[in-house]
């Protein structure tokens, strides 16, 4: 009943696939921007596993800088976000598909 | 042992909460499956003993993301049902698993090879955070500055996106009115 590398690799699989979906799936915005925080964190468990079975702190590192990615995407994606959302009272993905600027 | 149990409880718990949040129409469902699942996701890295990772996972996801979050959907206002036109499930679904198994295939390659040595060796006798400490400020010194920088430029973008013209609602003008406003306040 060992706990391997590989495990906390499958769990990030599947984490992974769960994100992959949602983003496939989601027309609302900000539901889009839920999915992808999911894609991110499951990358950051591979890392962090990783890291731990290889007695090395890359991973570790690397975990750290997609957080802050993830933390400024998300600043700036709800600020774009609220423009368009003033201007035009939506934030459905099929709606902003026509390229009229 | 222990381990297992931890393992296997947190996976089942974080897997299931974050199906409920891509699979839910409920946006503020979606909002509190995915709290609970980044919550638990700190879990793994306490097991894993990357116990700063754990403590930034808590205060970083949990604390500032989310808040954003919620207040986007205040923003927003998805408290009703997000009606949303779904696509072919089975063929997203399929998409899905086949891209992430590709995804797996490129990024693990590496690692079936035998011969992968530690850069930054990990020492038994110090603290995690301590480790984190000294690699992130010797050999990571640059991209952390750098990340710095990238988070002063988001939070800029944000103020400047989120806070201009906080007193007019862009969406009851026209198009010639908006840029009236913004003609007057070039001047």
């Amino acid at each position: 009943m060992e706990i391997t590398l590989n495990h906390y690799l499958a769990l990030a699989t599947i984490l992974f696939g769960i994100g992959l979906y949602g983003v496939m799936r989601r027309k609302n915005l900000l539901m889009l921007f839920f999915a992808t925080e999911i894609l991110l964190n499951s990358v950051n468990i591979g890392f962090a596993a990783i890291s731990h079975y290889y007695g090395d702190l890359t991973g570790q590192m690397f975990a750290f800088f997609v957080i802050a990615i993830a933390a400024s995407e998300v600043a700036v994606g709800l600020g774009l976000l609220i423009v368009w959302y003033k201007r035009h009272n939506s934030i459905d993905l099929d709606e902003m598909s026509l390229m009229r600027g | 042992m222990f381990e297992a149990v931890s393992f296997y409880l947190f996976a089942f718990l974080v897997i299931v909460s974050f199906w409920i949040a891509v699979t839910t129409s409920q946006a503020l469902y979606a909002l509190t499956a995915l709290a609970a699942g980044m919550i638990l996701i700190s879990g793994f890295y306490f097991t894993l003993g990357a116990d700063f990772l754990g403590a930034i996972q808590i205060i970083v996801y949990s604390g500032a993301v989310l808040a954003l979050y919620a207040f986007g959907m205040m923003f927003f206002d998805t408290t009703r049902n997000v009606k949303e036109k779904n696509p072919n499930k089975l063929i997203v679904g399929t998409l899905a698993v086949l891209a992430t198994v590709l995804t797996l295939a490129i990024v693990a390659a590496p690692l079936v090879s035998q011969n992968i040595v530690a850069f930054y060796p990990s020492v038994e006798s110090v603290g995690n955070t301590q480790q984190v400490g000294v690699v992130l400020f010797t050999k990571y010194l640059v991209p952390f500055e750098v990340a710095a920088v990238m988070l002063l430029v988001a939070m800029i973008a944000g103020i400047v996106l989120a806070g201009k013209k906080m007193d007019v609602s862009l969406t009851k003008l026209g198009e010639d009115e908006i840029e009236k406003h913004e003609a007057q306040e070039l001047n």
